[in-house]
């Protein structure tokens, strides 16, 4: 059982060891979809809300295995999980807003491989979290990818009308970016624990 | 990259080639990031990510492509990934036999090779649709090019960041590490840096072409 308190745990997801800038999760998405501002805060809000449900299961599940004793199963069954939220989602979306639905695209049905989620659903077993606590963890992290994404839509927005050499237009600039960023979330490091 | 010489036999190695240069999927395809970026910062751990990536890759690509008729379409993402799940358990639980301390620095990263983008990807975009040695080429290829992609980024962290080599010091004790680049931001960094050279290489060779 873990004894951090709840709002050490969403600075700490959010900030602290954020899942793009520290742990280097979702990195496939944060360089597909944060062309534009609009589109990167609505897929914010599409992960962070598979997230919340993938936590909430991944808690079940995983007290599930461990009463029948089959641990080993963890990664699959997570995955399958996983798989089906995003699935839902996208009807979701696909029905509430067929514009976003075209704006996210290819990248909608690719959160089921954005390893955020499922490192997510893995950390949050492995460091023994209770229900509210995973959560808290999930929205953090959310919350933090959201962020993450946002700010660096912020600044390609800006770009588009810099002058910048042809040879390093697109990946190339936005990582040098993300790297800044990077070294700037470390200023946080002070908040939290490990 | 490829000598086309021979047409005929160029058809085969080209699958298998194609994925070290031409196609390699972190520098020209930006697949995989994730582990490229997180486990990069010694080359042994860049090492070992890469071998068990293209182990997951070879057996996902193996099995996919002899299945490939049974599986029907509707449901076969579902499925590749529950193979790819498959063999990363046994990769996973493998390692943690093999080496404890090398299970500990990867940490979640080798259960996150489910995700891995590379891999889906060559499931659905090649094994399912082509013959077991062909797919067979092509996962070796891919999986070797992940390797030196990885290799690449680990070795110049490492060296720059740790004044090391696989743990062996390269530069007297004056050497003033550069701790960014085992920092978080130095993967980000030193990623930008072997893309622009890549960029750069292609344009050089599209300039004389």
């Amino acid at each position: 059982m873990n004894q951090e308190s709840l709002s050490q745990i969403f600075i700490n997801a959010c900030l602290v060891n954020n899942f793009v800038l520290a742990y280097f999760l979702g990195i496939c998405p944060f360089l597909g979809v944060s062309g534009k501002l609009g589109t990167a805060t609505k897929m914010g809000g599409a992960v962070m809300f598979v997230m919340l449900i993938s936590s909430i299961c991944a808690y079940g599940i995983h007290a599930l295995l461990v009463a029948v004793d089959a641990e080993f199963l963890q990664l699959i069954s997570y995955i399958v999980v996983i798989a089906s939220t995003v699935q839902l989602v996208e009807m979701f979306i696909k029905k509430m807003s067929p514009a976003l639905f075209k704006a996210l695209g290819i990248f909608l049905p690719l959160i089921t491989t954005n390893c955020a989620i499922l490192g997510l659903a893995l950390f949050q077993t492995n460091k023994g979290y209770d229900f509210i606590q995973s959560i808290v963890y999930a929205l953090g992290a959310g919350a933090g990818f959201t962020l993450a994404l946002v700010l660096i839509a912020g600044f390609r927005e800006q770009l588009e009308y810099a002058e910048v050499p042809k040879v390093i237009r697109g990946t190339i600039l936005t990582l040098v970016i993300a790297g800044i960023m990077s070294l700037t979330f470390m200023g946080f490091s002070g908040l939290g624990t490990q | 990259m490829s000598s086309g010489t021979n047409h005929t036999e160029a058809k085969s190695t080209d699958e298998f080639i194609k994925g070290l240069w031409k196609e390699n999927p972190v520098f020209v395809q930006v697949l995989g990031m994730c582990p490229v970026l997180a486990v990069s910062n010694t080359a042994e751990n860049a090492l070992a990510m890469g071998l068990a990536t293209a182990f997951v890759l070879l057996m996902s690509n193996t099995l996919v492509s002899l299945l490939r008729n049974f599986i029907p379409k509707e449901v076969r993402i579902a499925s590749f990934i529950l193979i790819i799940a498959t063999f990363v358990t046994i990769t996973d639980y493998a390692i943690q036999a093999i080496s404890v301390d090398l299970h500990k620095s990867l940490g979640a990263f080798i259960s996150l090779i489910v995700v891995n983008c590379l891999i889906l990807s060559r499931a659905e975009a090649f094994a399912s649709k082509n013959t077991l040695g062909k797919s067979i080429l092509d996962a070796l290829g891919m999986g070797l090019g992940f390797l030196f992609a990885l290799f690449c980024l680990g070795a110049v962290r490492e060296i720059l960041g740790n004044g090391t080599f696989f743990g062996l010091a390269l530069f007297p004790d004056t050497f003033q590490e550069w701790i960014v680049m085992i920092l978080p931001a130095g993967g980000f960094f030193t990623l930008a840096l072997w893309l622009l050279i890549f960029n750069l290489i292609k344009q050089r060779k599209e300039a004389t072409a």
